[in-house]
């Protein structure tokens, strides 16, 4: 509250000193006779001067920035495609530093060189078709090299990766990564979102998987938290349930949505080639931190689950969205290891981060992901620790025989 | 030639004659004179304008002291947005989205282009009003409709929208992601459709008083380049904005009618949505199609204004007048066939990118040329030192500082470790948002003695301009060394940082610090200019009808506003506006409204 009363306190004050002080300038002015729009030699060349220390201070500024702060932040790159990038970044920054310099230098020069001086006239030159043609030429030509060389380096990343570079999905929601190893096949195992449930938060499908999505809209989960279509109709025609309108309208909603979603999930089923259950099973998922090779290729696949998020390695030079019903991909080659790295940047905390870029909602800022860059032998040891996913999923209880009957005998009726 | 001026003088006279009685509502309220309505766009912006930067003031504080509490932010926010003085994390986004929507298009859209726009093109070509007085009025009260809604849904109970200004779906579709995307969202939807509205009317009139209202002699390559500006301006906004408009359509209904055009594959808070075959990517290319033409619809008056102040002010003609009109066309049609270049790591097909790599680049041509002709023009000149002459000399620094860093961004590959990291908050924020701000005040200086017939004080200028320039620059300058870092834009507290590099995650909070100790001092240095705005307006010294010695026809009105700006015959326009210096004259200017001497050449 004293807080607030300050402030006005001050604000107004500070009005009425302005205030008095213009009334008085206005007076003396008047005294003078002297026009508003008519500028004092004076003013103009204390404002000349001005011009001159503030280009100074800007480039002092800049250069100040630069060594303190210019070369820190991310450290080297620690991918192979990092290292070309880093290099056309300086490249880059190189030219523009000087056209930065020697513009600004020129703009802020001239403002304080050519300022009014009595008796000096202006120099009518209204156009010059040579400098302009070389003002013209000239930056087209640097345009062209900066093209040629970004759309080299960018080809070279975007390009398709190898076949031996292994596969990892990378899955993001609200607000964490969870990495998928696609197994000794590399290959990822397929996926729908429809058939994500508790124990298969990634909707990886395999004909268990199906069942179980199944068996969730049918007849709800275990625990009674989600309601199947059978509960819900049973609920919603039996007369001596009294349900408020908003309420009711919601469960017929849910209903609905749910009658349909399963009949998508049957077909799905009747189309399911329990062949490709392998592909899935041997996937490796881990949500704790993403353990890499050094000097392993690598193409990550990305999903999202419910809105856009942006997977950015900024010590890889990495970054790509991942779009809700879109797999988007990026491929790059770790080589530096962590412990490496650590040594590199002199500190022994460092950690490699996969962190995410885009808007997402409000704990966006939390959602990130350790990053583990590791030679093959202790990456192997890590990777004996972790389950499949069959080990995993499997060892749950299986889900009811009774399902996957009525299942059948559907498709049946479907067919 | 006498007679014929009386009678039209006459006849003038006979026609004004009922306006004469303009009661209060018709003439400041639902006016339909043109100076009036430039004026009511002003006053709307710069009240729009203080709200904007004092939403910025409040997550400054945050991210430069995360967590601490702040009396500033509990004052404005209260206990339900800042519990104990701690700014929410919802809220975080809420400011930081309805800043940039506000300062995007309601300050830099609808205050500079509705402001001068609407001030300038008749009295520059020498015209008695725009085309349609009523639909001029109308544009004006959209406009005003469409902030009222905006500023309204920021004391809703859900918040305002949360998603970003650039408002991308499925987070700004789904009210289960944040809580913004409720009605907040809804507000927005509707507050920018009446705005595209407000935008589209306000440009036909723009594009039909150019073209067939000029006053005779007042060929298209006589008109002033804030004329050749505005131009341009009113066709990329007439060719854009429509665009967006269909882009909030089809989140409307995917909002409202449960339509999948950019919903797919979506489990939201542990509900599994049925949409599917919606495409996120496509609602980028919408927005993105108006975004980008909208950066030059906000740069390109502030350019145009500039050219005019810094030709008179040398004392000299603009360089390269023609090469200036060129440069305004190609940076217009080239603004068409960049949008992509917001999208290099989207998931869109990188060869798509590289093609958007080559438009994109290309731009800088034209503006490079357009900065070479402003330095040139100060070349030799005898510069007057006005606060809108320093405003406008500060508009092309920011145009060169921010214009460089952009050619970063523009290349795909070097995007791809910069995309969505402060580097880009500096970038756009220089080149836009400085360089249109820069070339706003320039224009309020210039022509607050046409607007309101009194002349601002020049010291109080001078002293809002130092603030200015040194607190924009301290802001943004650090900003990019934040983004070269890696720091990730939007993020609510970039302590994030101390789990993985403490050393980082230092420097970034340094450099927070800094960056918002200059944005406290800017934005008071932004009082000055008010208190000089308003107090001026009262007690202002009377201005001279051209106080600038100026050649354009704005100046040969006069200084009381009539109905219909001259209140004789039209002028007749003789030469192009930029005949400062020239040599055999007697004065350093020539207004456009003299006939040329026997003997003399137009330029």
């Amino acid at each position: 509250m004293s807080f607030k009363l300050v402030t006005l306190v001050v604000i107004v004050l500070g009005a009425i000193a302005i205030a008095q002080l213009v009334r008085l300038y206005e007076h003396s002015s008047k005294l003078r006779n002297r026009r508003e729009e008519d500028i004092p030699n004076r003013d103009n060349k204390l404002n000349a001067n001005m011009m001159l220390t503030f280009v100074i201070l800007l480039f002092g500024g800049f250069i100040w920035l630069m060594s303190t702060y210019g070369f820190t932040g991310r450290g080297e790159a620690a991918s192979e495609h990092g290292k070309t990038y880093d290099w056309l970044l300086n490249i880059n920054l190189a030219l523009i530093v000087v056209v930065f310099f020697l513009t600004n230098f020129l703009l802020f020069f001239f403002s304080f060189k050519y300022v009014r001086k009595p008796g000096v006239k202006a120099y009518f030159y209204p156009h010059n078709n040579k400098l302009e043609l070389i003002w013209t030429v000239v930056p087209a030509i640097v345009l062209a090299f900066i093209i040629i060389l970004g759309l080299k380096t960018w080809n070279g990343i975007t390009s398709d990766a190898s076949k031996e570079a292994v596969r990892v999905e990378l899955f993001s929601e609200q607000f964490k990564w969870t990495a998928r190893y696609s197994g000794n096949d590399n290959k990822l195992g397929y996926f729908d979102y429809k058939l994500t449930t508790d124990k298969n938060q990634l909707a990886l499908l395999t004909t268990a998987t199906l069942d179980s999505a199944i068996r969730l809209m049918e007849v709800g989960s275990n625990d009674g938290t989600i309601l199947g279509i059978k509960l819900l109709e049973e609920k919603l025609n039996n007369p001596r349930n009294i349900f408020i309108p908003k309420d009711r309208v919601k469960m017929e909603d849910d209903l609905d949505r749910k009658t349909r979603l399963l009949r998508l999930l049957y077909q799905m089923k009747a189309r399911h080639n329990s062949n490709l259950d392998a592909r899935a099973y041997d996937d490796v998922i881990e949500a704790d931190t993403l353990h890499l090779v050094k000097n392993q290729d690598y193409e990550f696949n990305f999903r999202a689950k419910d809105v856009i998020h942006s997977a950015y390695f900024p010590h890889f030079r990495a970054q790509i969205n991942t779009v809700p019903g879109l797999t988007t991909r990026f491929k790059f080659k770790p080589t530096i290891t962590t412990s490496e790295m650590k040594k590199k940047m002199n500190n022994p905390d460092f950690n490699f981060v996969l962190m995410c870029n885009k808007i997402c909602g409000g704990a966006h800022y939390k959602m990130k992901m350790i990053v583990v860059v590791e030679t093959p032998s202790s990456y192997k040891k890590w990777m004996k620790t972790k389950k499949t996913f069959k080990d995993e999923y499997l060892a749950a209880p299986a889900p009811a025989t009774t399902a996957e009957a009525t299942a059948d005998t559907l498709v049946v009726a479907v067919n | 030639m006498a007679a014929l001026a009386h009678e039209a003088h006459v006849h003038h006279d006979a026609h004004s004659h009922d306006h004469h009685e303009e009661g209060f509502v018709s003439k400041y309220i639902f006016s339909q004179d043109h100076k009036m309505i430039g004026k009511q766009f002003l006053m709307t912006a710069v009240f729009m304008g203080v709200v904007a930067m004092l939403l910025s003031i409040l997550f400054r504080i945050q991210l430069a002291w995360p967590g601490e509490s702040s009396d500033f932010l509990s004052m404005f926010l209260g206990e339900t947005w800042a519990p104990g003085g701690v700014l929410k994390e919802n809220m975080y986004l809420g400011l930081v989205t309805i800043h940039g929507t506000i300062m995007v298009f309601f300050l830099l859209t609808g205050g500079l282009s509705g402001t001068f726009s609407n001030m300038l093109i008749p009295l520059q070509l020498g015209a008695r009003d725009m085309a349609s007085g009523f639909l001029n009025m109308l544009s004006y009260w959209m406009f005003f409709l469409s902030s009222v809604i905006m500023l309204s849904s920021l004391f809703i109970e859900t918040g305002p929208a949360m998603a970003g200004w650039t408002i991308y779906p499925p987070l700004s579709a789904l009210p289960q992601a944040v809580e913004g995307s409720g009605l907040g969202m809804t507000l927005w939807l509707f507050s920018m459709t009446i705005f595209i509205a407000s935008s589209l009317i306000g440009s036909l009139n723009y594009i039909v008083t150019v073209l067939n209202l000029r006053t005779k002699g007042m060929t298209m390559t006589r008109m002033p380049l804030t004329i050749w500006a505005f131009f341009v301006t009113a066709v990329l906004g007439v060719l854009s904005f429509p665009v967006l408009l269909s882009a909030a359509l089809l989140l409307m209904m995917d909002r409202l009618a449960g339509t999948s055009f950019y919903l797919s594959d979506i489990i939201v808070n542990g509900e599994m949505l049925e949409n599917h075959g919606g495409s996120p990517l496509l609602y980028q290319h919408l927005f993105w199609f108006l975004g980008h033409p909208e950066v030059y619809i906000v740069l390109l008056p502030a350019l145009g204004l500039s050219s005019e102040i810094i030709s008179t002010n040398s004392r000299k003609p603009i360089f390269g007048y023609r090469a200036m009109i060129g440069s305004i066309l190609a940076i217009g049609f080239l603004s068409f066939i960049v949008w992509g270049h917001h999208m290099f790591v989207t998931g869109m097909n990188p060869f798509l990118g590289s093609v958007f790599v080559f438009t994109t680049l290309l731009i800088a041509i034209p503006s490079a040329v357009k900065v070479f002709n402003y330095i040139t023009t100060l070349w030799r000149g005898s510069l007057v030192l006005t606060p809108a002459m320093l405003f406008a000399i500060g508009l092309v620094s920011t145009f060169i500082t921010g214009g460089v860093t952009g050619i970063i961004l523009a290349d795909s590959a070097l995007d791809i470790a910069v995309h969505d990291t402060y580097f880009v908050v500096a970038h756009f924020h220089v080149v836009m948002g400085m360089s249109a701000v820069f070339g706003m005040f320039a224009g309020v200086y210039h022509w607050f003695p046409k607007m309101y017939g009194k002349m601002m004080n020049t010291r109080l200028g001078y002293i809002h301009f130092w603030i200015t320039i040194i607190g924009a620059y301290g802001v943004f300058f650090p900003m990019h060394f934040v983004g070269l870092a890696g720091a990730p834009r939007r993020y609510y507290d970039y302590s994030v940082y101390n789990e993985f590099d403490k050393p980082a995650a230092d420097m970034m909070m340094d450099l927070n610090v800094i960056i918002t100790v200059f944005a406290i001092i800017a934005s008071i240095g932004q009082l000055v200019f008010l208190f000089n705005f308003f107090y001026s307006i009262f007690r202002g010294p009377k201005a001279v009808q051209n106080p600038w010695r100026s050649n354009t026809l704005e100046w040969t009105t006069p200084v009381e506003h009539v109905h219909g700006n001259w209140p004789g015959a039209l002028p007749e326009v003789h030469r192009w506006p930029y005949d400062y210096s020239k040599p055999g004259a007697e004065e350093d200017f020539i207004s456009q409204i003299v006939p040329l001497a026997e003997g003399e050449e137009e330029h």
